[in-house]
């Protein structure tokens, strides 16, 4: 096990690598210039000002040179500053980590909540009515867009209460409430569909499960339903579930673009939108390294959880 | 009877005492009401955000609304009157005869915010830094500031700007809301300070700043106008997204958004918030515009380019695209309403601008045909840009349908747009011009030849237009620099037909009615100090 882990964590630094090459590039590749993006508009524009400033930014230099330099820093854990704002790109993730991880962590318990019970009771009763509501509620959260149903909350909430989610976030241990009258809604719209895709897969699972061999032990044995279920039944059929859960947790970090724009949450997903649009270099490859690293890391975990749940399974 | 009457009349007296009584005392609360009162935090919604704090180098209003507060100006539009300069830092000041020497007498007693004194050496260091950057030091509009040979600082309350030239738009240059006063000992120690922090001597003080979020300033209690600024603070909040706007204006977590609104959401806020809301709106100094490349065949016909601004019927466009997106006046170079704009009847004598679209359109298919260019088929690059780029787009490929051109559209993404224009590679595309004050140097500046002013796309050399630029600028007559204005505008845009002008930006700022002391101006960078804003309970 300790050699597997080993093993998995020395596999990260080629993956990063790889990622953090094909970010570069793609970054250079792409046309569009971060000084023209910043100056263009102006009337004085001119080649003075876009060599002074691409010189300022080291953009004059040999890729080669930039991308070592780049590298170098990163492998010291120095991201180095944003092209656009100037300040350490440390800091301007960090101020957006805290609200895109609590966004992530909440949608996540508003998923496991809906999607366990719900799958399992769609299963157990499948065919029947009670199985119809769950997929039909199931298959409306993945036909639903989460922005979309951001936006039609809060125009409920317009509507109805003339009231809006505040719109500066406020963390939770300065404010509970506030932090939680911001958070609550967009966690609910996002949670909806990620409990649509993981109660479909807890459905499917615990079907397959319930059909093993074990199972149909455990009944002849005598067990009771309640107890087949939760020791035998939903251990083993969690295992794809978690890996769902997973990827979509990761995907939670950084993705949620829109959503995060009609809440006007200060994300990391809109921070990369506009730092593409920005051709804000030194941030786009920190961000897309970051996520790739939580993608790694959640993957990893995962992996580790499968043999917790799974005896039968031993990582060599 | 009599004591009948007596009492009728007695009760006639009362009610009249006591409705006298009323109306006084709603006269007075009305007075109270538009009477500027202190207190409360000003709420703002901003689209885009301070890349950097340093007003210098810096071209966007992302800047200019959370920052400005925080600075003074040597001059500054005055907050009542668009069309006027006024003082700000600068008590008064005289112009030499010979144009050549502008003096500037500043207030005694404005300080720092921290503490310190400022001084006419604070006002050279900053003015240096704009028109005389150093090396490694970016200042975007030095180029306003041709004209100026020497910034001088001859004793502690005393500016003097020596001139090559004279230059007519020197006080509104001056009047600039990007030329925040710097400290001179921090800007001695530290070119690239200001990027990076604050230290102003404007009515709000810096607070904080979460990027992505919200910047916050507070009451300058030393500020040098006694009694201003009358809000206790501000806080801008950065909401990039348009909906998200609205929602707020809507839902009262901002009270302004002052970049303006497209009519579509001003209708909606006005439908859901009745009188709680009040609409500003202005002729706004942005005009999306049309660069022919010169350098293609066959738009280096002049025919070709006339028919292109005589198949534009600009007068139904306007009354038609001024319900959905955020343009509306039929302009030449000038900003409908300003001081050198031409009258609309002597507009109507350009090219494009005849009041008969049917006999425009018939010189323009004449003229295409004389050309050899009839049926021409080309492509229009569009900015990546919804408003009002796209409706623009399509109003302007459907015009030219009308006289038999087939023009095909490529929308560009914002970020590479820039790149496609300056490099060349188009036949025609719209191309933007947005100023920060109403005046002719900065709105003519951009249609010099193309060796004079890189910005110009649709890359022509012209003498004569830059003699005629040139005449305008040095000419201290207001009314001989009229003339020279509409000679230049009949040149740019009906002889030569070197841009075609598309509609003025019409801003439009749907605002809570608690918001008093702000008065709307043609360009979203002016009158953004805050001092003489209130709210009304």
């Amino acid at each position: 096990m300790h050699r597997y882990i080993l093993h998995r964590l020395l596999l990260m630094i080629p993956t990063l690598l790889g990622v953090a090459v094909i970010v570069f590039v793609l970054m250079r590749v792409i046309p569009g210039d971060i000084v023209e993006m910043r100056f263009a508009e102006g009337r004085f524009f001119n080649q003075e000002l876009v060599e002074k400033e691409r010189a300022r930014l080291g953009l004059d230099r040999p890729l080669w040179r930039q991308f070592v330099d780049w590298l170098w820093g990163v492998a010291r854990l120095d991201f180095g500053l944003s092209m656009w704002s100037g300040g350490p790109i440390r800091h301007e993730i960090a101020i957006r980590l805290q609200l895109s991880l609590q966004l992530a962590l909440m949608a996540t318990v508003v998923a496991i909540l809906l999607a366990i019970p719900l799958g399992t009771v769609a299963a157990l009763w499948q065919d029947t009515w009670i199985d119809y509501v769950v997929r039909v509620f199931s298959i409306a959260g993945l036909a639903t867009p989460s922005f979309w149903l951001g936006i039609l909350m809060f125009l409920c909430f317009l509507i109805i209460f003339q009231w809006i989610p505040p719109m500066v976030f406020t963390p939770f241990w300065q404010d509970p409430w506030q932090n939680l009258a911001q958070m609550t809604w967009p966690a609910l719209a996002v949670g909806y569909r990620y409990s649509a895709v993981a109660a479909r897969m807890t459905r499917a699972a615990m079907l397959e499960v319930l059909r093993e061999d074990y199972i149909r032990t455990a009944r002849a044995k005598g067990l009771g339903q309640g107890r087949i279920v939760r020791h035998h039944a939903l251990k083993n059929a969690m295992l794809p579930v978690l890996t769902v859960i997973g990827l979509e947790f990761a995907f939670l970090l950084g993705g949620l673009v829109v959503t995060e724009q009609v809440f006007n949450l200060n994300g990391l997903g809109l921070l990369f939108v506009q730092s593409v649009a920005r051709r804000d270099y030194t941030l786009v490859q920190a961000l897309v390294l970051l996520t790739a690293s939580v993608y790694i890391v959640v993957n990893f975990g995962v992996d580790l959880l499968y043999a917790w749940l799974d005896p039968r399974i031993r990582y060599q | 009877m009599n004591r009948r009457r007596h009492r009728i009349r007695q009760g006639f007296g009362v009610v009249w005492v006591v409705g006298l009584c009323l109306l006084v005392i709603y006269g007075a609360s009305a007075q109270a009401q538009n009477q500027p009162h202190p207190g409360g935090e000003l709420l703002f919604a901003v689209p885009s955000e301070p890349p950097s704090y340093d007003g210098h180098r810096e071209e966007t209003f992302g800047l200019i609304h959370p920052i400005a507060p925080f600075y003074s100006l040597l001059l500054r539009v005055d907050p009542e009157d668009a069309n006027n300069i006024v003082g700000d830092l600068a008590e008064g000041w005289t112009i030499a005869d010979d144009g050549l020497t502008y003096t500037f007498r500043l207030r005694q007693g404005v300080k720092f915010h921290d503490g310190s004194p400022l001084t006419s050496r604070d006002v050279k260091a900053s003015y240096d830094k704009i028109i005389f950057p150093p090396e490694g030091v970016a200042s975007t509009r030095k180029g306003q500031y041709e004209a100026v040979e020497a910034i001088e600082a001859p004793d502690a309350q005393s500016v003097r700007f020596r001139l090559k030239w004279p230059s007519a738009s020197m006080l509104s240059g001056l009047a600039s809301p990007w030329n925040f006063i710097y400290k001179a000992d921090i800007l001695a120690k530290d070119m690239h300070w200001y990027e990076t922090n604050v230290m102003g001597s404007g009515p709000f003080v810096f607070v904080e700043h979460v990027r992505g979020s919200h910047l916050v300033g507070k009451r300058n209690p030393h500020y040098w106008d006694q009694g201003k600024p009358y809000l206790d603070g501000y806080r801008a909040l950065f909401i990039s997204d348009t909906a998200a706007r609205v929602a707020a204006l809507r839902g009262e977590r901002a009270h302004i958004e002052f970049r303006g609104l497209a009519p579509k959401q001003r209708d909606e806020l006005v439908k859901a918030l009745g009188p709680k809301i009040t609409v500003q709106e202005s002729p706004w100094d942005c005009i999306l515009l049309v660069a022919v490349n010169h350098e293609r065949k066959p738009f280096d016909d002049v025919r070709v380019r006339r028919a292109l601004t005589l198949a534009l019927d600009r007068y139904e466009g306007s009354r038609v695209l001024s319900q959905i997106a955020i343009v509306k006046a039929v302009a030449g170079v000038q900003v409908p309403g300003t001081p050198f704009a031409t009258p609309p009847e002597e507009l109507a004598k350009l090219a494009g601008y005849w009041q008969d679209p049917e006999a425009s359109r018939q010189e323009a298919r004449r003229l295409l045909k004389a050309a050899g260019a009839e049926g021409l088929t080309f492509t229009f690059k569009n900015r990546g840009i919804p408003m009002p780029y796209e409706p623009l787009g399509i109003w302007l490929i459907d015009q030219w349908r009308k006289v038999g051109l087939t023009v095909n559209q490529e929308v560009i993404e914002a970020a590479a747009y820039y790149q496609v224009l300056r490099s060349g590679e188009f036949e025609v595309a719209m191309d933007f011009q947005c100023g920060y004050i109403v005046d002719p140097d900065l709105d003519l500046y951009k249609f010099q030849s193309m060796d004079k002013n890189p910005s110009n796309y649709s890359r022509y050399i012209d003498r004569k237009l830059d003699e005629l630029y040139e005449k305008q600028s040095r000419a201290t007559n207001p009314e001989e620099r009229k003339q020279y204005i509409r000679q230049f505008e009949q040149r740019l845009l009906d002889d030569e037909v070197h841009y075609l002008m598309t509609l003025q930006w019409h801003r439009i700022i749907p605002h809570s009615s608690k918001v008093k002391g702000w008065k709307i101006t043609p360009s979203h960078y002016l009158n953004q100090q805050l001092d003489t804003v209130w709210l009304a309970e």
